[in-house]
C-alpha cells in the first residue's frame, strides 16, 4: 500500500487540502479527487499535451507531475479559463468561431498552452503559433482551425476582447 | 434564409471548450471496480501456465480471470463482410492455449482503484513455449482470397501497346485517436439492464453482437455514447475489453471501468493499411487503360476482427477509381501474421487503392511519354457516362457511380493551383539546386452506405425540437449538421434543435456513424421526418422519417501537393497543399473543410511518418508517441480546400455525398507523386511511409 502525504493546492483560485498517495499523478488528482475532468490524458508520457495545465503561470504536463509536487502551488486548468458561466475567454470564442476543435479531446491542452503563449507573445506570426503548439497533438483538425483560432484570439486579446 | 449550406458555429462546442465534456474516462459510478488487462509479451507462443496467485492475494484486488473463467463466451463475431473461411480466426476475449501477437489479452484483473489494478496485473506471470513468428503477408496463413473482376483481362494484356508493372507497399499504421479506448459497464438488477458506456460508431449493431456473446436479449443491453475523442474507424468496434467489462459487471455485481493506456492502444487497438500490391496495367498507344491486373497481400495480423474481410474487399472493389477500366482482375490474399489485428482506418481500402491506382497512372505517363495530367484526362469517366455502372461489387453493394464531372473538377483544381505557373516556378527552383516537386492525384471516394436509417423529430412544449437518431458522434459535428437539416425542413433556427445520438434506448433502430454515411443517410431521414412534422407542427407532435438506399454515393476529388526534399536528411517538407473535393452539397462548408484538413494531415502521417514497426521476434517497437510519430502543427502544411457542389447525388433528397474520408484518401498517392517529381525520378516511391531513412536509400540507389 502506498504512502500518503497531506497537500494544499490552489486550483483555479480555490484552495484544496487533501491527503494523497505519493504516487498519484497530478492529472489523476485533478480528475479524480477534485473532479476536474476537463484535463485530459492522451498518452501519460508527456508527448501529446492534452493534459497541459499552468503551474504558477507556467505550462506543465500534469501527467508527468505527482500531486505531491503541486503542494503549495497555484494550478490553472481549463475549467478556470472562462471569466464566468455566461462568458467565454476570447481564446475559447476564437476556437468556436474558427472551428478550432472537432472531437475536443486535445482542446483543453491546446487552450492552456496557447493562453500562456499569447500572454507572452501577444502578436505572433503563424509560424510562431505552429511552433508554440507543436508539443500538442491533434488528430482531427489538421491544426488549421487551431492556428486560425490562435491568431484570431491574439487580435481579440490585443483589442482587450 | 436557411441553414443548410451555411458555416454556422457548432452546437457541440461549449462543453468541450470549458472542460465540461464527458469522455469515457470521465464516466464514473460509485463502487466501481477498475479493470486492467494482462497482455502477452510474446508474438507467438503456447501458454503453458498462468499464475495469478500473487495477484489474487494483493489487498484491493477483487478478481483475476483467465480464459477458463470466460470459457462460455464465444470469440468476437463479425459484424460485416463475412467471408467463408474466416470463422476459425476470430479473437477470443482472453487467449486460449496460444498467444498470437504482443498485446493480446491473456488475463484481466479487477481491483478497487486503477493503480492497484496495475499492481495486481504486474503480479500475474505466464509460462510459455515460444513458437515461430510470421511477420509478413508474403508468407502467413491464408485465411481467405478476395477475388473481383470483369472482362477478359488476358486479352487486354495481349492487345496492349504498353504494359507497366509495379510492386507497391503501404505501411502498417492506424487511426490513433487522441482519446484512448474506454468502456464502463454496470448492471441494474431492477431493470435487468446491462449498460455499456463509452460506446460509439455502431451502438445498435454492437448491442446485438454483445447480446449474442453474453446470451442476453438485445433489449436488456443499453449502449451509451458520451463525448468521443476521435474515431477514425478504430473506435467503436467490439474488442475483447468491451465484452470483459460487461461480463464482469454482471458477474461481480459492481460497475466495472476500463480505460486503455497509450501503450496498450498502440499494440491492441486495430492497426490498418498494411498491404503489398503486385499490379500491372495494359494500355493502348494513346495511354488509355485496357486493363488492370492486381494481386495483393493483405497483412491482417493475428486475428480477424469485427470487420471480417472489409478492408481487402474495399481495396479490390475501389481500385479502378475514377477511370474507365475495361477489364479488371483483383486477387487479394488475406493473410494472418503475428501482429496486432487490423481493420478499418478512415478511407479503408481507398488510401491503399488510390496509392496503387495513381502510381499506375504516373507510371503510364512516364512510360508512354504522355503528360501525367493528359493521361488522367484520357482515362477519366466522362460526365455524360453518369450514372456509371461498373461490373463490380464492393461491401455487398453494386458499384454504380451516381454522378460526377471528374474532368471539370480536374480543370478547376489545376486552375486553382495555377498549374502551368507552378511548373515553371518549380523548374527554376530545381535548376537552382532545390529538390522540389509537385504531385497530383485524382481519387474516387464512396459514402452513404445503406441500407436504411431512421429519425424521429418532435416538438417540445417550449417550442424547441428534439431529433432522435441512431447516428453516432465521433467529434465530427453530427449534432450541428443534423440540426441544420432539421431546422430548414421545420423553418426554425438550428439552435432550437437538440440532436440525440449514440444511445440504444432512445431509438429502436440505428446504423451509427461510419463509412461517411451519417450526413447522407441520417441526414436524409431527419429531413424526411422534419418535413412530415412541419405539416402538423404542434407541441407534443412527432414524426418519424425513414430513408433507404441500395447504392452508395461516390464523391471524388483531386489533391495537389508541393514538396521540398532535403537531399541530406531525406526529410520531406510539404510546402503547399490543395484539396479539391466535390461533395454534392455541403451542409456546413466549414465543417466539411475541417474534415478535409484533418484527413489530409492524417494522410501525411501515413505517407511520411507513421508506421508500426516490429523487431524480428515480433515485438512492437512503436508503443509510445515518441516512437509512433504523428504530424504536429509544424509538419502540417497550410491546406487550401476547393469545395465544389457540381455533382449533387441523385440518390438522396438533399443531393449530399459524404465528406469524412476525402481528405485522407489520396494523400499517399499525391505525396509519392510529388517526391518523384522533386527527385526527377519516375516511380522512385514504391513504398509508404517515405521516412527519411527510406528516402535517403532511394536517393543513394539513384546515384549508383
Amino acid at each position: 500500500m502506498s504512502e500518503t502525504r497531506n497537500i494544499a493546492v490552489t486550483v483555479n483560485g480555490k484552495r484544496y487540502e487533501r491527503s494523497v498517495d505519493v504516487r498519484l499523478t497530478l492529472a489523476d488528482f485533478l480528475r479524480g479527487p477534485l473532479g476536474l475532468t476537463g484535463t485530459h490524458l492522451g498518452c501519460e508520457h508527456g508527448v501529446c499535451g492534452a493534459c497541459t495545465i499552468l503551474v504558477d503561470g507556467q505550462s506543465a504536463r500534469s501527467c508527468l507531475m505527482l500531486a505531491v509536487q503541486a503542494n503549495g502551488h497555484e494550478i490553472a486548468t481549463v475549467e478556470g479559463l472562462a471569466p464566468s458561466a455566461e462568458r467565454l475567454h476570447p481564446l475559447q470564442e476564437a476556437f468556436r468561431d474558427n472551428h478550432g476543435l472537432q472531437c475536443g479531446f486535445c482542446t483543453p491542452g491546446m487552450l492552456m498552452t496557447l493562453v500562456e503563449f499569447l500572454r507572452d507573445h501577444p502578436n505572433p506570426t503563424e509560424g510562431e503559433v505552429r511552433v508554440a503548439i507543436s508539443g500538442n497533438l491533434c488528430r482531427c483538425t489538421g491544426y488549421q482551425g487551431i492556428v486560425a483560432a490562435a491568431l484570431d484570439a491574439a487580435g481579440r486579446m490585443r483589442k482587450g476582447g | 434564409m436557411g441553414f443548410v449550406g451555411r458555416s454556422v458555429t457548432r452546437l457541440e462546442d461549449a462543453p468541450m471548450l470549458t472542460g465540461r465534456g464527458r469522455y469515457a474516462a470521465d464516466v464514473s459510478f460509485s463502487r466501481e471496480l477498475h479493470m486492467r488487462v494482462v497482455r502477452s509479451s510474446h508474438a507467438h507462443a503456447r501458454i503453458v501456465a498462468i499464475d495469478a496467485g500473487a495477484a489474487r492475494e494483493l489487498p484491493g484486488c477483487v478478481a483475476v480471470w483467465t480464459s477458463e473463467d470466460v470459457a462460455e463466451i464465444p470469440p468476437i463475431d463479425f459484424r460485416s463482410t463475412r467471408v467463408q473461411g474466416l470463422e476459425p480466426h476470430r479473437q477470443p476475449v482472453l487467449a486460449r492455449d496460444r498467444v498470437r501477437y504482443v498485446g493480446e489479452p491473456v488475463a484481466v484483473v479487477f481491483a478497487e482503484d486503477p493503480y492497484l489494478a496495475e499492481d495486481a496485473a504486474d503480479l500475474v506471470t505466464m509460462e510459455v513455449e515460444e513458437l515461430p513468428v510470421v511477420l509478413s503477408a508474403d508468407r502467413g496463413t491464408e485465411a481467405a482470397v478476395i477475388r473481383k473482376g470483369y472482362g477478359d483481362i488476358e486479352a487486354a494484356f495481349r492487345a496492349a501497346h504498353t504494359v507497366v508493372d509495379l510492386d507497391l507497399s503501404i505501411g502498417r499504421h492506424s487511426g490513433v485517436p487522441l482519446e484512448t479506448r474506454g468502456a464502463i459497464a454496470r448492471y441494474d438488477a431492477m431493470r435487468d439492464a446491462l449498460e455499456l458506456h463509452g460506446a460509439t460508431k455502431r451502438p445498435h449493431a454492437n448491442r446485438d453482437l454483445l447480446a449474442r456473446m453474453l446470451a442476453r436479449e438485445p433489449g436488456s443491453i443499453h449502449l451509451y455514447e458520451g463525448h468521443v475523442g476521435g474515431g477514425f474507424g478504430v473506435r467503436g468496434e467490439i474488442y475483447p475489453e468491451d465484452v470483459l467489462v460487461c461480463a464482469a459487471a454482471l458477474r461481480l455485481g459492481r460497475p466495472v471501468k476500463w480505460i486503455e493506456d497509450r501503450r496498450e492502444n498502440l499494440m491492441a487497438c486495430n492497426h490498418s493499411r498494411e498491404q503489398r500490391h503486385r499490379v500491372r496495367a495494359a494500355v493502348d498507344a494513346q495511354g488509355r487503360i485496357l486493363g488492370i491486373d492486381d494481386e495483393f497481400f493483405h497483412d491482417q495480423g493475428a486475428y480477424v476482427r469485427t470487420h471480417g474481410a472489409r478492408v481487402a474487399d474495399l481495396t479490390a472493389g475501389m481500385l479502378p477509381g475514377p477511370y474507365r477500366v475495361p477489364t479488371y482482375r483483383a486477387v487479394g490474399h488475406y493473410r494472418l501474421t503475428n501482429k496486432t489485428p487490423a481493420a478499418t482506418y478512415r478511407a479503408p481500402g481507398r488510401y491503399e487503392a488510390t496509392f496503387v491506382c495513381e502510381r499506375l497512372l504516373d507510371a503510364i505517363a512516364a512510360k508512354t511519354g504522355i503528360d501525367r495530367v493528359e493521361v488522367r484526362r484520357r482515362n477519366l469517366i466522362a460526365k455524360t457516362e453518369m450514372p456509371y455502372a461498373r461490373d463490380l461489387d464492393v461491401i455487398d453493394t453494386e458499384v454504380v457511380l451516381d454522378s460526377g464531372d471528374y474532368a471539370g473538377l480536374l480543370d478547376q483544381a489545376l486552375a486553382r493551383a495555377d498549374w502551368a505557373v507552378l511548373q515553371s516556378e518549380l523548374e527554376q527552383r530545381r535548376a537552382a539546386g532545390e529538390a522540389v516537386g509537385v504531385g497530383l492525384a485524382f481519387f474516387l471516394e464512396k459514402s452513404g452506405l445503406g441500407p436504411v436509417d431512421v429519425a424521429r423529430v418532435s416538438m417540445a412544449a417550449d417550442g424547441t425540437f428534439d431529433v432522435v437518431t441512431g447516428a453516432a458522434s465521433l467529434g465530427q459535428g453530427v449534432e450541428t449538421v443534423l440540426a441544420q437539416i432539421a431546422a430548414d425542413a421545420l423553418g426554425v433556427d438550428y439552435r432550437r434543435v437538440r440532436v440525440a445520438h449514440g444511445c440504444t434506448d432512445r431509438i429502436e433502430q440505428g446504423y451509427g456513424s461510419h463509412a461517411s454515411r451519417t450526413t447522407v443517410m441520417t441526414g436524409s431521414a431527419v429531413h424526411i421526418a422534419a418535413t412530415k412534422l412541419r405539416e402538423n407542427m404542434q407541441p407534443g407532435c412527432s414524426a418519424q422519417g425513414s430513408f433507404e438506399s441500395e447504392h452508395m454515393t461516390y464523391p471524388y476529388g483531386v489533391h495537389i501537393a508541393v514538396v521540398n526534399v532535403d537531399r541530406d536528411t531525406g526529410g520531406v517538407a510539404v510546402e503547399r497543399y490543395l484539396a479539391a473535393f466535390d461533395v454534392g452539397r455541403a451542409v456546413n462548408p466549414r465543417l466539411v473543410e475541417g474534415q478535409i484538413e484533418g484527413g489530409v494531415v492524417q494522410g501525411l502521417g501515413g505517407a511520411l511518418l507513421e508506421e508500426f514497426v516490429y523487431d524480428a521476434e515480433g515485438s512492437p517497437l512503436s508503443v509510445t508517441f515518441a516512437d509512433y510519430a504523428m504530424p504536429t502543427a509544424c509538419e502540417a502544411p497550410g491546406i487550401a480546400v476547393l469545395l465544389t457542389e457540381d455533382a449533387p447525388s441523385p440518390l438522396n433528397p438533399l443531393g449530399i455525398k459524404g465528406a469524412g474520408e476525402g481528405g485522407v484518401n489520396p494523400v499517399g498517392a499525391v505525396i509519392a507523386s510529388a517526391i518523384d517529381d522533386a527527385l526527377g525520378v519516375a516511380g522512385a516511391v514504391t513504398r509508404l511511409p517515405v521516412t527519411p531513412p527510406r528516402l535517403v536509400e532511394i536517393m543513394r540507389a539513384e546515384r549508383r
